[in-house]
């Protein structure tokens, strides 16, 4: 990585103590795992990303005239199957949970380091089998897998992709056993649980989704390939099955995995706004709280993605209270942050460009989840444009922004580096320009009706999706430069030399080295107050005890 | 290239409803859109670090009345809009009485559409204007999604359950007709239009036997010929009856096997071997051909083949037709 190899002069850190390949393939550190998972989804991310592009550039003509039918519906499957799959949910839980958790908690990993390594592997494992199934020809399912097409009627590698899903599921399940776990027994002393940073909280509200949601899907996509491969009638109404009990059981996970995306950038917001803002977070319980909400709530409005396939209007009804309900926490969180800006000394850095920008846009993804909490208007809504421009607003607008935002924020934690601010700043304006652009037009081609997965289209919705093709040139671009000056700043960038540049509160930035320890903490630190102390400068989050005299020949203690 | 509109056309009764709907929770998203971005913006640049200016006295960092203002607040709204919601959303789903009824069935990759009177139509709908629609729609192989946009409704067609929606068009013209859920290699070309005529001249089409009006392929894709012979629905499905040799035992005062009165199927609670009572819909005739071991009539043996894969979504559509009509005309009319 960045810093030069340990020379034995300079206090070694967990990127330089030990550099061999092995080191790292084999690493237990929590931090190294972090790095791992880092680089791995960059490389989805771009892939996915590069479908997006043939996807749009598809889309700038109404004629189905670049790419063929089954090209064009092979590319949206893999946009959505790597961008959900092989991006977003791992990205912040996988990234930043895994370098941050135990540096925020006081630990020295998390509790299980062995089975944290295996999940990488795990992921890896399951990703290989999904580039596998796209290269050798591709998949044309949707990466909703919706059954009977699925099941029956699909060809391709549908099988492979699946068990290569089941497989990255069980690292999701891995590190979400593991957090929970490492929460609950391995906070140092003093840090009692409401004294955790709210990132912490959402961490926790997220391992529960991710352990109780994803074994129901992984067994759900295994009993699709089952119905493929062995002819045993679960889905396919010809054999006997019921399709729309695959959509029952695979929204079960697939809305709360929606917040397995969301809450994590929820929980960077948190810090972001608040290290920015020099305040503590406005109403800490309900921020706390609202995570945990979101998460059980989240667990009961699976219906809402059915309400025209023919599921009882009485389970709709309540399906539909149920997402009105869960709307409420998210407004919650939304308005504490702004009154945590409030009578703030706001710094306007790359990192609070990024919350910022993710307010703005997950503002606009939550209310337009109205329309479609709302059963007649999602009736007219679903499986259109409208629905796309909405999930992208969320998962996007509000994910990605979050993950942006816990990279420029804690780059130089995990690196010894500084970014370049002012490409920061540019990339984090063009990001929210191009994004805006890219996305809001389709909320007006989904009113009209514009159906989603469509590879040609009507000649009077054409105007609208120039725009939109436009404005993802301009976000594609927004992306690319992260990828570009980080790397960069790898080598080149301003060498950090202190614990803390933003002088933020939080463990992590108080008592762990530039880049950290290989060990985190010298000793497990003592912690003494709550977290977000803007108003006690003087008062330290927490100390590191200095080591027991030995008395030589004397009684210990 | 310079037509582009951003609103569709409405043009049925309950696309009224759910277009106010729409704009008044759109409304209420543009206020508390606007009070969170310019608030943000507001606040992040009056505290800006550099401005010592301001007051910054007072920070609390909690305070439980204003958490319960900004949750109570929109909680009251976010029940009103639901409650709203769910009632218009009835309007399109829960049976409702007095209905022009066609049957839709799609098939990868086209909409074929049955009248009662024994017209079909191919990726076109005609319909008349004022009149309440039901529409029983039901997947022959994946599952579709039947959307009308100008009339903001859709509904899933699913294979192997018949789902229905009701509407009422009122102006006359040509939308679009759309599959709205993924469906293969075509999904995007199984398109074509919905023709929404005055109720005379649907009358006068519907008695040409669906010829003339709604032939003509025009921009919005699809639009295939209309056609038909001189039999309705019922009397098609009776054909179909006699074809498939159900009235040796059906319909039959001399058959030797004891089979259920079915001209009292139709709409009836019928009572089963083990206690259960189904209605006699749809759903259970279907059931009924395909897999008659499914559900056995109180009183009677399992005697009867399972039709299941020799009988087109088509033909049953026209035998549900057939013992409909059985019911009718037994009751003296619907």
């Amino acid at each position: 990585m960045a810093t030069a190899t340990y020379t034995g002069t300079e206090k070694p850190n967990y990127l330089n103590w030990k550099t061999s390949v092995a080191s790292w393939l084999l690493t237990y550190d929590h931090k190294r795992i972090a790095i791992l998972y880092l680089v791995s989804i960059s490389i989805f991310f771009l892939l996915g990303g590069l479908a997006a592009a043939f996807i749009r550039l598809e889309l700038a003509t109404p004629q189905g005239d670049l790419l063929t039918s089954d090209v064009y519906n092979k590319m949206f499957t893999t946009h959505g199957v790597i961008m959900i799959f092989l991006f977003l949910i791992p990205s912040i839980p996988a990234v930043f949970g895994n370098f941050l958790l135990p540096l925020m908690i006081g630990a020295r990993d998390v509790a299980f380091p062995r089975l944290n390594l295996l999940s990488w592997y795990f992921f890896m494992a399951g990703a290989l089998l999904v580039l596998i199934a796209l290269f050798r020809g591709g998949i044309d399912t949707g990466w909703t897998f919706y059954t009977p097409y699925s099941s029956s009627f699909a060809k391709g590698e549908v099988s492979l992709a699946i068990v290569g899903v089941f497989l990255a599921g069980f690292a999701s399940i891995f590190t979400g056993i593991n957090f929970l776990v490492t929460i609950h027994k391995m906070r140092a002393p003093g840090m009692t649980w409401f004294r955790l940073p709210l990132f912490v909280w959402a961490m926790y509200a997220t391992s529960l989704i991710q352990v109780l949601g994803t074994p129901v899907v992984a067994i759900t996509l295994l009993l699709v390939a089952v119905e493929r491969t062995f002819r045993i009638g679960i889905f396919d109404p010809n054999l006997g099955g019921d399709p729309i009990l695959y959509q029952h059981l695979f929204w079960f996970y697939s809305h709360p995995a929606v917040y397995i995306m969301i809450l994590p950038a929820m929980g960077v917001i948190s810090e972001v706004l608040s290290a920015f803002s020099k305040r503590r977070v406005f109403g800490y319980h309900f921020v706390a709280f609202s995570s945990l909400a979101i998460a059980i709530i989240g667990f009961l409005v699976w219906g809402h993605h059915m309400f025209s396939t023919g599921q009882s209007m009485y389970a709709g009804i309540v399906f539909s209270f149920l997402t009105w309900i869960v709307a409420i926490p998210s407004a919650i969180k939304i308005f504490n942050w702004m009154a945590t800006i409030w009578k703030g000394r706001v710094h306007w850095d790359t990192p609070m460009l990024y919350a910022l920008g993710f307010m703005g846009l997950f503002v606009i993804g939550g209310l337009t989840g109205l329309h479609l909490a709302a059963m007649a208007t999602n009736v007219h809504l679903t499986d259109t444009y409208f629905v796309v421009a909405h999930f992208h607003y969320v998962m996007v607008g509000g994910a990605i922004m979050g993950y942006l935002a816990a990279l420029h924020f804690w780059w130089p934690k995990m690196t010894g580096r500084m970014y370049p601010e002012g490409w920061g700043k540019l990339a984090a304006m063009l990001v929210f320009v191009g994004f805006n652009l890219t996305f809001f037009p389709q909320f007006l081609l989904g009113y009209m009706g514009m159906p989603r997965r469509y590879h040609s289209y009507a000649e009077e919705w054409a105007v609208l999706n120039v725009l939109s093709t436009a404005g993802s040139s301009v976000l594609g671009f927004g992306y690319l430069l992260p990828v570009i000056y980080l790397t960069w700043s790898l080598k080149y960038g301003k060498v950090v030399t202190e614990r803390n540049p933003w002088g933020a509160r939080g463990l992590e930035w108080e008592l762990v080295d530039p880049v950290p320890d290989p060990h985190n903490f010298e000793r497990i630190p003592i912690v003494t107050r709550p977290a977000y102390d803007y108003a006690h400068p003087e008062e330290p989050t927490g100390f590191v005890p200095k080591p027991r005299p030995v008395v030589v020949g004397g009684k210990d203690g | 290239m310079w037509n582009f509109p951003l609103v569709p056309p409405t043009a049925s009764e309950e696309g009224v409803g759910i277009s106010l709907l729409y704009w008044t929770i759109t409304g209420l998203a543009v206020v508390f859109g606007s009070i969170v971005l310019f608030g943000v913006i507001y606040l992040a640049v009056r505290y800006r670090a550099d401005n010592n200016a301001v007051d910054r006295s007072n920070a609390v960092d909690s305070d439980l009345r204003v958490e319960l203002a900004w949750t109570l607040v929109p909680l009251v709204l976010a029940l009103i809009m639901f409650g709203w919601a769910a009632k218009l959303y009835a309007d399109i789903y829960a049976p409702r009485e007095g209905y022009y009824e066609v049957f839709v069935i799609g098939k990868q990759w086209m909409w074929h559409c049955q009248h009662p009177n024994g017209v079909r139509e191919n990726n076109v709908l005609t319909l008349p204007a004022g009149r309440l629609v039901k529409a029983t729609i039901i997947s022959q192989d994946v599952i579709h999604a039947f959307s009308i946009p100008a009339f903001r409704v859709k509904r899933d067609a699913v294979p192997g359950r018949y789902n229905a929606m009701y509407f009422t068009p009122t102006k006359p013209g040509e939308y679009h007709l759309l599959c709205t859920e993924y469906c293969g290699t075509k999904h995007s070309e199984m398109i074509g239009k919905v023709v929404v005529l005055p109720e005379k001249e649907f009358q006068a089409w519907l008695e040409k036997g669906g010829q003339g009006l709604a032939t003509a392929t025009t921009s919005m894709g699809g639009g295939a010929a209309a056609g038909g012979g001189t039999l309705t629905l019922a009397q098609q499905g009776e054909q179909t009856f006699k074809a498939l040799g159900c009235n040796a035992c059906h319909m039959n005062p001399n058959s030797a096997v004891k089979v259920p009165d079915i001209t009292k199927t139709w709409g009836s609670d019928i009572m089963l071997e083990d206690g259960r009572v189904v209605k006699g819909d749809e759903a259970y005739i279907r059931e009924s051909i395909l897999n008659p071991g499914a559900k056995i009539h109180k009183g009677y043996q399992n005697l009867m083949p399972p039709y299941q894969g020799q009988v087109s979504e088509e033909q049953l559509v026209q035998l549900i037709a057939y013992i409909q009509s059985l019911a009718d005309s037994s009751t003296g009319g619907n």
